[in-house]
């Protein structure tokens, strides 16, 4: 008996082991156009990857011994593409109690059953940032993801060693809440007012500690453990990078001159709209923006925009990336990436580098993946027809050389889950506004929270 | 001595347009006589013109062809290397009348009530829209814009991209739009049980019913003496008299098979279907209904969980195959400018490249009701067509020139002209003294 349950015991505990490994692949990928984006297009090239890793580039590679070979003629091999704003993969988005939520995690809340995500890497996507939404000033740390689809273990669906991010917000979202119940923030002031407050606070919860760490005093009594305050240290620390949702050049504008004062310096700007207002601007600071190719008019806020928004802003030197925030446009990020081509003229490695090298600097990954070289993760995607043209078909999309899209073995339904509850199938209508998930409970946290019937 | 005079005009006018966005210089559109030159045009009804000619003239097509003689008074504009489409139409938008979408107040698209067909979108089209620059610059020059919300929001209208009043905009046919009683369960904040779903589709049909058998009554007695004001009823009888096409919004499959049965007993004979998101599933019976679709967003998730990644991409293909006549929409607003790229990917996706072509110019034309002015290139049709430096379903394509109703209209909008300001702007950061501090990282 004993001896069962000391067999059981290590058949749980090594199948403990092995899920806590991710899978890695083996792959040679024969005679394609590579789009390195770091070092040119190289024609009839192979990539040979091995145990996850780009291990060779060149012409006439042989596949080892039980590598699979890939014929890749005529077609396209590009690094995975990043999506510096998602919200797929997710079971919540907003923590709208408070004004400032810097404790909460969206490690925790990572759903590796949705069918989004299979969608994504149908597009060629491999790797996205789970954001917080957009509801409060500062909200939750967010959590960048490999997108291995098939996994039930939210675990597995993290980019290991990514660094911490955190999302801040700025302009009507943050403030509609305040705006409702008259309540702070209720205007772009109050808004800079709670950002200044909460790093003042984060300075003098620090001092605290500090004290406390330095007194010698044996009878010394620690100071109130503060998780929200932690979270604003490290980023006072320069241990989270800060991705703020934004849009009007004011706005913009007025993060720069707090995070000056404040000496924080590791800043992306998501959406930001009209950074090509500021685009100098964010050049001297350093800051990187994150942007739609073309969503405008939505609300007041982004009404005077500019498709060309992307291309000012790369002439202009500042990093940048085109993301989706949303479950439909982020199977096509490729096609949002060439819009740049016709507002902009941006050439194929610029554009190309908006969906996979910048988006994986500004998430700090970049020594893993955006570019096709050797050591990197083989995160790589496979398109019948140019990346940058319309007519552009992902074939097959690989996570560290597995395999887990390909067109040609594609089945219809790829639901890991099914609710046992739904005797018939919802059918939802596309609608776009539905696919915006930035705001999702945001509001409706909001005022239940402040409604007198509650 | 007529020649010498033709230069001097050239001349003088090259660098007033060459200049045009200078400093005060107001764009405006212009009428003439303009001859765009050494172009393939793509007639869609009449194959494609290797370097060919293009007269428009008092704002319309008056001579299209290889061996065209340009008229001494005509405008040149080389198109070599260039090729002519005929202006691209979205046959589902909200074009003009909405501004910004967060903002109420800037929306005219719905009406209280749920039986209102006599409301006239056309009516409330702003033709000074920031939104309507921003699309016709892309090569789209007509737009079926239409009211939402309720069984029966109004009436839609065809509208051209370009004019100063409603009625200078109006393309020439108006429709009455109905949404079909859905079975479907609406989106992620609308999931309703599928009892409570079948109920409110019961007595949603039951309202519709009543609405449309006032309406046919009500054919029957026209001209009757004290026949009581009904404006909502008389907007439906045009249409029960077969004079005024029907635009029946369905999406999932089972509500198209009933929107089809519906016509069928009713006996309707200008109708299309809408949406028709599920229409691959049903494509054979859409067929054989011989109804026309208006199919959109292509760029869109599934309407099922359990559907393939691309359905929605290749649901306009499907169609098409099985003999449906299918126009495409955005049924979008703001970013009606991406019709090319919808039809791009529908081509991509089973529908081939000259049928999607199709279903945004000719097929459109036909199905609102307008093929006898626009939809292809051809003599005597209104000049809505505009000049690409290539393929404009290819994202990298540019529009360089644009005509509508016969006029050159600006190659600017809100968007361009942000570009131009902000480009390299003036003041940009002073080096030696920047507002911000340098941390660069």
């Amino acid at each position: 008996m004993k001896k069962n349950i000391l067999i059981l015991t290590l058949i749980l505990f090594t199948g403990f082991i092995a899920n806590a490994q991710v899978k890695k692949g083996d792959v040679l990928i024969k005679n394609a156009t590579v789009l390195t984006i770091t070092k040119g297009t190289l024609e009839n090239t192979d990539v040979l990857v091995r145990d996850g890793k780009i291990s060779r580039i060149g012409k006439n590679l042989k596949a080892p011994n039980g590598v699979q070979e890939i014929d890749a003629t005529g077609k396209f091999v590009m690094p995975g593409i990043i999506d510096a704003h998602s919200h797929i993969a997710l079971s919540a988005v907003n923590e709208g109690t408070s004004q400032v939520t810097a404790e909460v995690n969206m490690g925790d809340v990572i759903d590796p059953f949705d069918v989004s995500i299979y969608r994504a890497l149908a597009g060629g996507v491999t790797s996205t940032h789970a954001l917080h939404g957009s509801a409060n000033v500062i909200g939750g740390e967010s959590e960048t993801l490999k997108l291995r689809y098939g996994t039930t273990n939210p675990e597995e669906m993290k980019f290991e060693d990514a660094p911490r991010t955190i999302k801040f917000a700025l302009g009507e979202n943050p403030t509609r809440g305040g705006r409702a119940r008259g309540i702070q923030p209720s205007s772009r002031m109050g808004v800079e007012a709670m950002l200044r407050n909460s790093f003042n606070d984060a300075i003098a919860y620090r001092a605290k500690w500090d004290a406390y760490k330095a007194d010698k005093n044996p009878r010394k009594v620690a100071p109130e453990y503060d998780l929200r305050m932690e979270t604003l240290v490290d980023i006072l620390d320069g241990k989270v990078l800060v991705h703020c949702h934004s849009y009007r050049a004011d706005e913009i504008y007025m993060l720069m001159k707090v995070f000056t004062d404040f000496g924080i310096k590791k800043l992306t700007y998501q959406h930001a709209n009209e950074a090509y207002k500021v685009a100098s601007e964010l050049a001297e600071f350093g800051a990187g923006a994150s942007v739609f190719a073309d969503w405008w008019a939505y609300k007041l806020e982004v009404y005077w925009s500019t498709a060309y928004n992307a291309t000012i802003l790369t002439r202009n030197g500042v990093l940048t990336s085109i993301n989706s925030d949303s479950g439909e446009l982020i199977r096509h990020l490729f096609h949002e990436a060439a819009k740049t081509q016709k507002y902009g003229d941006l050439s194929d490695d610029e554009a190309l580098s908006l969906i996979t090298l910048n988006p994986a600097k500004q998430l700090g990954i970049d020594n893993r993946v955006g570019s096709i070289e050797v050591g990197k993760d083989a995160d790589i995607a496979i398109f019948e027809g140019h990346p940058l043209s319309v007519y552009a078909i992902p074939v097959m999309t690989f996570v560290d050389g597995v395999k887990y899209f390909d067109r040609a073995t594609d089945v219809d339904d790829q639901r890991i889950y099914i609710n046992p509850e739904e005797t018939v199938e919802n059918i939802s209508i596309f609608n776009r506004h539905d696919e915006d998930r930035c705001m999702e409970e945001g509001v409706v946290s909001f005022e239940a929270l402040f409604s007198n019937k509650k | 001595m007529k020649r010498i005079f033709q230069i001097l005009i050239i001349a003088l006018i090259v660098p007033l347009l060459s200049f045009g966005q200078e400093d005060d210089q107001v764009m405006k559109a212009r009428a003439g006589k303009f001859a765009l030159t050494n172009a393939k045009i793509y007639t869609v009804t009449n194959g494609i013109i290797e370097n060919g000619t293009l007269i428009i003239n008092n704002g319309i097509i008056e001579a299209v062809g290889a061996n065209i003689t340009i008229p001494d008074d005509a405008e040149v504009i080389d198109c070599k290397g260039k090729e002519i489409y005929p202006g691209m139409i979205d046959s589902g938008t909200k074009v003009g009348l909405q501004e910004i979408e967060s903002i109420d107040v800037s929306q005219d698209y719905s009406e209280s009530g749920a039986l209102t067909p006599q409301m006239q979108a056309l009516t409330a089209v702003n033709p000074n829209s920031a939104v309507i620059p921003v699309t016709r610059v892309s090569g789209v020059t007509t737009v079926w814009t239409t009211p939402s919300g309720g069984f029966l929001p109004g009436t839609a209208a065809a509208i051209n991209l370009f004019g100063y009043t409603p009625d200078q905009m109006f393309a020439g046919a108006k429709g009455i739009i109905m949404n079909f009683p859905s079975t479907a369960g609406g989106g992620r904040f609308r999931r309703r049980s599928p009892e409570e779903q079948a109920k409110a589709t019961e007595r949603a049909l039951k309202t519709v019913n009543d609405a449309w058998d006032k309406a046919e009554l009500y054919a029957k007695i026209e001209g009757a003496n004290d026949v009581r004001n009904y404006p909502e009823i008389e907007a439906l009888v045009p249409v029960v008299k077969g004079e005024m096409q029907l635009f029946i919004e369905a999406n999932a499959a089972k509500d198209i098979l009933a929107a089809i049965d519906w016509v069928k007993t009713r006996g309707y004979k200008k109708v299309v279907l809408t949406g028709v998101s599920e229409g691959w599933r049903v494509a054979e019976e859409i067929a054989k209904s011989k109804i026309p679709v208006i199919a959109g967003p292509i760029q869109a998730i599934p309407t099922r969980g359990s559907d393939r990644y691309d359905a929605a991409y290749a649901n306009p293909g499907i169609m098409s195959a099985a003999g449906v006549k299918v126009a495409l929409r955005t049924g979008d607003t703001e970013n009606v400018r991406n019709l090319p790229y919808h039809a791009g990917f529908a081509a991509s996706y089973g529908m081939g490249r000259e049928e999607a072509l199709k279903a945004i110019t000719i097929n459109a034309a036909e199905i609102l009701g307008v093929s006898n002015s626009i939809g292809s290139i051809e003599v005597g049709k209104k000049a809505n067509v505009f000049v690409s430096t290539g393929d404009p379903f290819e994202t990298a394509s540019k529009i360089t020139d644009l005509f509508i109703d016969g006029y050159k209209v600006p190659m600017t909008s809100q968007q361009i002209r942000l570009y131009d300001e902000f480009l390299d702007r003036t003041p940009g950061v002073k080096k030696n003294d920047p507002a911000i501090k340098i941390i660069k990282k």
